[in-house]
């Protein structure tokens, strides 16, 4: 295997840290513009970046995290924000003073940066070769063979399977870790001194996560790199962090190396920040509790059989269907009154495609049946009105979610006017008691959405949701674009409506510390069917298929005591749903291990 | 007592209509823009009091010795045409026509165009595919030969001008509609209507049309100039708005070789079309703005 040459100083050890500093940053200040006036974002943050060691930027959103980075780069979008204050220097240069042209010359080569985003960093119409060879080009006066050559070097440095076809393909054709695989490779090309990584890693499965940050560790062993890691994950933190930088509103609240911080944090905020953090294998040895289970109409309400959901994709001359995506094969599940089961697996395997489904969005096959009433396929609006009044929807993004031109209480109020359940003096009453029902005040119905908070605007979400007094609801991970101390607020919202109304959740998410967290069942999904489902403590205690195995494996540890030395992870990524037509999927057959804990066996 | 109680509840739905069109008087291009309006509808109500000669007849002292047009002065404020004529009252008449082409045939196809978008960009399917299609068609044909085409089957009027011209220029409109209306509709908030089991009208005209506004007026306002000078070519070519009746488009055409010795002849007119595309653009924009609620505390 070849690898990167590497650098003239590398470190022995990361524990021993060569006393060289290669980035120091003091004061730094970095205001935005906005409507209220100037704000400060980023406020006399200071730290020392040494060679070969890896400091983390913690922090919920909002906290300059990101700006801290852009400050570095000298990326600020100018005039909006600007650096006003303190000093970058790197090697002896104050980055701050430096005219744009030699900034240019240092980016890249002497600092590199990975973004969170690998769908968007890379030009969608180059070839994966041309990116990288350019990103080599624009530093060091090469011939366009050794250039090719030096890319080529890189993309195996990054463990990048058959490089030498990767270089000629095109962006589209590459996973999404794949793809994050290449920045770093674009990022390294020039062994930069600094690599600051804005959460490399949020946009990808927990898998294809393990595997992105175990290479980068390897990567800094080779080349003593420094790393500047941007995260909100505390569990990144705990794996990979030599130093750890905690921020809030722009300031350091906290800095301190890994080990005493997670062991005894001594800013308050920080203290919240690791309660917040949900832990696998937290619950362990508790039985959930479901208050309503012993009561009689502890009925099924949602019964689900050979749920079945493909796309076709049309191609050819002819335009005729040519494949098909097997989204959805042949599940079954039963929801009953006041549980939550959890639908858990990685991006692909189907899990938002069943949400939409029993929402009767995309068309699909087999049976539904919401509180004994059988959903059908046939989209009427009056059919689907009846059936819908009695399951709803909680989606992802709660800044997409909501029609941003449209009041708060129009929006909470909309089911019940399209229902005709409520007009008038009655809807507003009606729209009030939702909005203290979900800890917001009767106040704040005349705001428009982006006028609140991330958190808020999931509650608003919630509260729509539940104007119907449905007896289901499907969160489609609801709490996943929210900061750790937002979402656990809100699992608790959602626990505390479960109790009193003895609503029934579908929480469909890829976090399986979250799953574990609210579950009252889990079913693990893999390329369009469950391997495995079972009670919280089955599946969490027990696991059997070893898909389930993997992707709590994957899981990083909020525990740097417990770091592990290498990930212990498979490499390689999910097959594709995509079947030719005339072919079919095997169905997997599931084998009883005890007390309703089904297996997939092969 | 009740009359206390109506004023308490009724106090905050004044304050929110108030309160878009005072913010839009607050804004100082906005007011330029409502003035600009004003001078241009007011001279087209009431040419026959504003214009201080007959705009057809042709004056003695209209023309030099040696027959040339005026250049500004005391008698013609806005010189004189090559036929002696008045220009300052030509323009003041011109202004009814302007409007109605520039106004009512933009405002019809800006209608025609938008709602072609709309619904191709919502249903998808065979409309989408009919109408989008047709869209095409209308685009790849020249436009000028439509028109032609068009005025010459019917007998030239000025309202049969303004639907030729409005059947021309609602494609633009269409496209843009259209490409805005598809990515709308993928827009998760329009997915969460639908799971709440919104119908297609609620969804269309409350949640996908306000979003689409905003183009809608700006795309719609651009249209008055481009309109204007149509009619123009319209009537160069002997089918449009029919001499001597005058329109700022024919004022242009009928002077513009005399661009370097009568330069006037082609300015004011030229200006004139300018305030009023100008006038319409910037009221426009304005109040995209205040009307945009997610612009609230923002300007």
């Amino acid at each position: 295997m070849s690898t990167l040459p590497p650098e003239p100083a590398v470190p022995s050890s990361l524990s021993e840290r060569s006393s060289r500093v290669v980035l120091g940053v003091s004061g730094l200040q970095t205001a935005v513009a906005t409507p209220q006036g100037r704000k400060i974002v980023v406020d006399g943050l200071s730290f020392d970046l040494h060679e070969g060691e890896t400091i983390c930027v913690a922090g919920e959103s909002g906290s300059g995290k990101s700006m801290t980075a852009l400050s570095i780069m000298g990326l600020l979008p100018e005039p909006m924000a600007k650096v006003v204050g303190g000093s970058i220097h790197l090697e002896g240069r104050d980055l701050t003073t430096l005219p744009e042209a030699e900034m240019r010359t240092i980016r890249g080569s002497e600092i590199a940066m990975i973004f969170q985003e690998p769908m968007t960093s890379l030009n969608p119409v180059l070839t994966i070769g041309r990116q990288v060879r350019e990103a080599v080009l624009a530093h060091e006066p090469l011939s366009r063979r050794e250039a090719d050559a030096r890319a080529l070097e890189a993309l195996k440095a990054v463990r990048l399977s058959e490089p030498e076809r990767r270089m000629t393909q095109y962006p589209h054709e590459l996973s999404g870790g794949m793809r994050q695989r290449v920045m770093i490779a674009m990022a390294l090309a020039c062994h930069p001194k600094v690599l600051i990584a804005d959460e490399p890693t949020t946009a990808l499965d927990v898998t294809i996560q393990a595997q992105i940050l175990q290479l980068m560790r390897d990567l800094q062993k080779e080349t003593g790199t420094a790393i500047i890691l941007i995260t909100h994950d505390m569990g990144v933190v705990a794996e990979m962090a030599d130093r750890v930088i905690v921020m809030q509103h722009g300031k350091i609240v906290e800095d301190n190396l890994v080990r005493p911080l997670f062991a005894a944090p001594e800013a308050a905020y920080t203290e919240e920040l690791l309660a917040a953090v949900p832990k696998l294998g937290a619950l362990a040895g508790v039985d959930p509790v479901n208050a309503h289970a012993g009561t009689a109409a502890a009925a099924k309400v949602l019964e689900v059989d050979d749920l079945t959901v493909r796309f076709d994709l049309r191609g050819g001359v002819l335009n005729r269907v040519v494949s098909r995506v097997h989204a959805v094969e042949g599940i079954s599940f039963d929801l009953h009154r006041g549980e939550t089961l959890g639908l858990v697996g990685e991006s692909g395997c189907g899990k938002s495609t069943i949400g939409k489904a029993l929402m009767n969005l995309v068309p699909w096959e087999g049976s539904i049946r919401v509180c004994g009433e059988h959903v059908l396929r046939a989209r009427t609006a009056a059919g689907d009105r009846a059936y819908r009044r009695n399951l709803q929807m909680v989606f992802q993004d709660p800044y997409a979610s909501l029609d941003p031109r449209m009041t708060v209480g129009d929006l909470v109020g909309e089911p019940l006017v399209i229902h005709g359940l409520a007009s008038g003096q009655e809807l507003q009453d009606r729209v009030a008691g939702l909005f203290r029902r979900v800890g917001l005040t009767p106040d704040q119905m005349k705001r428009h959405p982006h006028e609140f908070s991330g958190g808020q605007r999931q509650r608003i979400c919630i509260a729509r949701a539940l104007a119907l007094s449905p007896k289901a609801i499907i969160a489609d991970e609801s709490v996943s674009a929210l900061d750790v101390s937002v979402q656990a607020q809100v699992l608790d919202l959602l626990k505390e409506l479960q109790d009193e109304l003895g609503l029934a959740y579908l929480f469909i998410s890829h976090d399986m510390t979250v799953v574990e967290q609210v579950s009252h069942r889990v079913a693990v999904m893999y390329l369009g069917q469950i391997v495995e489902i079972g009670t919280r403590r089955q599946i969490f205690e027990n696991p059997q298929h070893p898909y389930t195995r993997r992707l709590m494996s994957a899981v990083p540890i909020p525990d740097p005591a417990r770091r592990r030395a290498v990930f212990d992870v498979p490499q390689g990524e999910i097959p594709s749903p995509v079947v030719p037509i005339g072919e079919s999927v095997s169905r997997v057959r599931y084998q009883d291990v005890g007390a309703g804990h089904l297996v997939a066996v092969a | 007592m009740s009359v206390v109680e109506i004023a308490v509840t009724q106090a905050p739905a004044q304050e929110v209509e108030k309160g878009a069109f005072a913010r839009l008087l607050t804004r100082k291009l906005a007011l330029f823009a409502l003035v600009l309006i004003a001078v241009i509808v007011g001279a087209a109500l009431f040419a026959p009091w504003v214009a201080p000669f007959d705009p057809n007849e042709q004056f003695f002292e209209g023309l030099t010795l040696e027959g040339a047009p005026l250049p500004p002065g005391a008698t013609f404020w806005l010189g004189t045409d090559l036929l002696g004529r008045d220009l300052l009252s030509r323009l003041i008449y011109g202004a009814q026509t302007s409007l109605i082409i520039g106004v009512v045939a933009n405002g019809v196809a800006a209608l025609v165009g938008a709602s072609v978008g709309i619904l191709a960009g919502f249903f998808r399917g065979w409309v989408e595919t009919v109408l989008m299609r047709f869209t095409d068609l209308m685009m790849a044909f020249p436009a000028l030969l439509l028109a032609i085409t068009l005025a010459a089957l019917f007998r030239p009027s000025l309202w049969i001008v303004a639907m030729v011209i409005a059947m021309v220029n609602w494609v633009q409109m269409a496209r843009v509609v259209y490409t805005e209306t598809r990515s709308l509709s993928e827009r998760e908030f329009i997915t969460a209507e639908r799971s709440m089991g919104a119908g297609t009208f609620r969804i269309l005209f409350r949640h996908i049309l306000p979003h689409l506004l905003s183009s809608i007026l700006v795309f719609g306002t651009l249209g008055i100039s481009t309109t204007v000078l149509l009619e123009a070519t319209l009537s160069y070519l002997g089918i449009g708005v029919q001499p001597p009746t005058p329109s700022w488009g024919n004022i242009i055409y009928e002077n513009q070789t005399y661009f370097t010795s009568a330069p006037w002849l082609v300015f004011f007119p030229g200006l004139a079309i300018i305030a009023l595309a100008l006038g319409f653009n910037l009221l426009g924009d304005a109040l995209r703005e205040v009307l945009d609620p997610t612009q609230k505390g923002r300007h």
